[in-house]
C-alpha cells in the first residue's frame, strides 16, 4: 500500500523534474520577451537526440551532452534573433504561431538528420534498481532529479547574485526602464533563449535513458512544461518548478490509481480546475490593465 | 456606410462566383477533394476568425469541437442509427452547450492563460476520443455512414462540392452581417480594449461567450459533414495539431478579415499537397513558410496585399 504510493511518487517526481525544467524555460523566455515559446519541447528533443546518437558513435557521454546543449543554445539564439526579435510588436497569436513554426521546422530538420526511429541511450550508472522502503527506483531517476535540482538552484543564484541575471530580471519588470538604465534588452532576450535551451537540452539528455529519444519526444514534454509554467503563474520561476512537480506527481498518481490511458489528460484537467478559481495560476500576480 | 455595404456585397459575390466556376477548372476528383477539404477548413476558420480576429480571444482547442461534431455524427448516425440530420443537430447542440458552459469561466482568462485553457480542453477531448475505443473505435477511428436527407444519399465529390460551397457561402454571409451589426462593433471594442468597452457600456462577457459558442457550433457542423463526406474519422482530426492548423490558417490569411480566413484556409490546405514534392523536406519548408509569413506579414496575407492597393481605388 505505502510502497505502491511511494513508487508512484518517485516516478512522478522524476518526470515532474523534467516538466519543472521545461516550465522554468517557458518562464525565463516569457519574462524576457513576453513570448510563449512553443519550441521549448524541441530543445529537450535536441538534447536527448544529440546525446543518444553521439554516444552511439563513440563520443564520451559528458562531451555528447555538452555538444547537445551547445547546439540547442545556438538554435535558441537563432530562433530569437531571426524570428522572435523581428516580430517584436506583433500580437500574441502571431508570436505563438512563429514559435510553432519554429518547432515544426526543428522537428523537420531533426528527422532529416537523425531519422524517425527511437534512439536508445544507456543509463548513466547502470540499471540495477535501488530498493527504498519497498519501492524500487532506477538509478537514472536520481540523475534526473539531481541534475534538475542543481540546475534550478544554479538558475536561482544566477538571477539573484549575478549582474547579468539581475539585468534580465529588471528587463522582465520593465523593458523600457531597463533600456534607459543601459541594459541591452535585445541581448537579454537572446540570453533568455540560450538559457532556456540549455535547461531543456540537459533535461532531454538525462531523461533520454528513461523515455528513449525520438524526434517527437518534445511535443508532449513541451506542452506539459507550458502547463507547469501556467500552473505556477506565468513568469514566476519557483512557481513553474512547483507546477512541474505537481503535474508530474498528479500524473503518476492518476496513472496508478485511476487509468493509465488518461495519464496525459491529468495535467490538463488540473490546469483547467486551477484556472477556474485562480485565473493567474497558483502564485501569479493579479495584474491591472491600463486603458 | 455605402462603401462598407458595397464592399461587403462585392466580396461575397466574388467568392460566390469563384465557387460557382471553380469545378469547371478542376480536371478530376482529386482536385475536387482538395477543394472540398479547403471548404470545410474555411467554414471552421470563418467562425474561429470571429473569435480570434474580432473578439481578440485565442482558442487552441477548436479541433476538439470539430471532433465532437464528427464523432457525434459517426456514433449517433452509425452505431445508433439516427437520421444524419438529427445526429448533426445533436452534435451542434451538445457542442454549443459545452462551449457555453466552459465559456464563462474560461473567457475571464487573458492572453496566454486563455490559450492554455482552450488547449487543455482540446487535448482532453482528443484523449477521450482516442481512449473510449468501445464507442469511437480508438486511435484507428471509425467508419461513418453516408449522409442521407429525405431519402437521398449525398454521394460523390461533385455533390459534396456544392454542399460545402453552399455552406461556406452561408457562413461567410452570416459572419459579414454579424461584423457590421451592433454586435460586431461591440466585438471590435472588446478587441481594442476590454476595459474601455466595459466602461462605455458594452456587455463584454456576453458578447465573448456568444462568439465563442457560435464559432464552436460552426466547427461542430463542419465536423459532422466532414465525417459523412470522408466516411472515416480518426482522433487526429480533433488533436492539438489540428487546432494549431486552424489557428494558423486564420492568422496566416489575416486576422479580422473574413475573406482572409477563407484565403488562409485554402492556401494552407493546398500547401501540404504542393509540398509533397519536397518529400523529406516537407516539414522544414512548412515551418519556414509559417515563420517567414508571420515575421514579414504579421497582419496576415490578405490585409497585407490589400494595403498594397492604393487607397483611392478601394474607396
Amino acid at each position: 500500500m505505502f510502497a505502491e504510493l511511494l513508487q508512484y511518487m518517485l516516478s512522478g517526481l522524476t518526470i515532474g523534474a523534467i516538466y519543472a525544467l521545461a516550465g522554468l524555460g517557458f518562464s525565463i523566455i516569457y519574462n524576457a520577451s513576453h513570448v510563449i515559446n512553443f519550441a521549448q519541447g524541441e530543445f529537450i528533443m535536441i538534447g536527448g537526440m544529440a546525446s543518444a546518437t553521439l554516444t552511439a558513435s563513440g563520443v564520451p557521454l559528458p562531451l555528447a551532452i555538452l555538444i547537445g546543449c551547445g547546439g540547442a543554445m545556438l538554435v535558441g539564439v537563432l530562433v530569437a534573433k531571426f524570428a522572435v526579435e523581428r516580430a517584436r510588436n506583433a500580437s500574441t497569436v502571431t508570436l505563438i504561431i512563429i514559435t510553432i513554426g519554429a518547432s515544426i521546422f526543428l522537428r523537420g530538420v531533426a528527422e532529416l538528420v537523425w531519422g524517425k526511429d527511437f534512439k536508445r541511450l544507456d543509463a548513466f550508472s547502470g540499471e540495477t534498481p535501488i530498493q527504498l522502503m519497498g519501492a524500487s527506483m532506477q538509478p537514472q531517476s536520481l540523475w534526473v532529479v539531481g541534475c534538475a535540482a542543481v540546475l534550478i538552484v544554479a538558475i536561482g543564484l544566477f538571477f539573484n547574485r549575478t549582474l547579468t541575471g539581475k539585468a534580465m530580471l529588471a528587463t522582465s519588470h520593465n523593458r523600457l526602464a531597463a533600456q534607459l538604465v543601459g541594459i541591452d534588452v535585445k541581448r537579454v532576450v537572446l540570453a533568455s533563449f540560450a538559457l532556456s535551451a540549455a535547461l531543456g537540452a540537459i533535461g532531454g539528455a538525462v531523461v533520454a535513458p528513461i523515455t528513449f529519444s525520438y524526434t517527437e519526444m518534445g511535443i508532449m514534454l513541451g506542452l506539459k512544461g507550458f502547463t507547469a509554467a501556467v500552473l505556477g503563474g506565468l513568469g514566476h520561476g519557483p512557481g513553474a518548478v512547483a507546477g512541474g512537480l505537481i503535474v508530474g506527481v498528479a500524473e503518476a498518481l492518476g496513472a496508478g490509481y485511476l487509468s493509465s490511458a488518461y495519464k496525459d489528460a491529468v495535467a490538463f484537467v488540473i490546469i483547467l480546475a486551477v484556472l477556474l478559481f485562480m485565473p493567474n495560476g497558483l502564485f501569479g500576480k493579479r495584474g491591472t490593465e491600463r486603458v | 456606410m455605402q462603401n462598407i455595404l458595397h464592399g461587403r456585397l462585392t466580396g461575397l459575390l466574388a467568392m460566390g462566383a469563384i465557387i460557382a466556376v471553380l469545378p469547371a477548372f478542376l480536371p478530376n476528383n482529386f482536385y475536387l477533394d482538395v477543394a472540398i477539404l479547403a471548404g470545410f477548413n474555411a467554414v471552421v476558420c470563418v467562425g474561429l476568425n470571429l473569435l480570434i480576429g474580432y473578439a481578440g480571444q485565442i482558442s487552441l482547442g477548436h479541433a476538439g469541437f470539430f471532433g465532437i461534431g464528427a464523432y457525434a455524427s459517426g456514433v449517433l448516425a452509425g452505431t445508433y442509427g439516427w437520421p444524419p440530420v438529427l445526429a448533426l443537430l445533436a452534435g451542434a447542440v451538445f457542442v454549443g452547450l459545452l462551449a457555453f458552459v466552459v465559456a464563462k469561466p474560461i473567457l475571464r482568462l487573458k492572453g496566454h492563460y486563455l490559450a492554455m485553457a482552450t488547449l487543455g480542453i482540446g487535448i482532453i477531448v482528443s484523449i477521450v476520443l482516442r481512449t473510449e475505443s468501445g464507442l469511437t473505435g480508438g486511435p484507428d477511428g471509425m467508419t461513418v455512414e453516408p449522409f442521407r436527407i429525405f431519402g437521398v444519399e449525398l454521394y460523390g465529390e461533385r455533390v459534396w462540392y456544392w454542399v460545402v460551397g453552399a455552406l461556406l457561402f452561408a457562413v461567410v454571409w452570416l459572419s459579414l452581417n454579424l461584423i457590421d451589426s451592433p454586435m460586431g462593433r461591440a466585438l471590435r471594442a472588446v478587441h481594442g480594449s476590454e476595459v474601455a468597452a466595459e466602461v462605455v457600456g458594452v456587455d463584454t462577457a456576453r458578447f465573448k461567450v456568444l462568439v465563442f459558442v457560435l464559432s464552436a457550433v460552426f466547427a461542430s457542423v463542419a465536423g459532422s459533414l466532414f465525417a459523412h463526406y470522408a466516411g472515416l474519422i480518426t482522433p487526429a482530426k480533433a488533436d492539438f495539431f489540428k487546432s494549431i492548423e486552424l489557428v494558423t490558417m486564420v492568422v496566416f490569411g489575416g486576422m479580422a478579415s473574413t475573406f482572409g480566413a477563407v484565403v488562409g484556409a485554402v492556401v494552407l490546405t493546398l500547401l501540404p499537397q504542393l509540398l509533397t514534392m519536397f518529400q523529406d523536406y516537407q516539414q522544414i519548408v512548412l515551418g519556414a513558410i509559417l515563420m517567414a509569413t508571420m515575421v514579414f506579414m504579421p497582419k496576415g496575407l490578405l490585409p497585407t496585399l490589400a494595403a498594397l492597393i492604393p487607397a483611392r481605388r478601394r474607396a
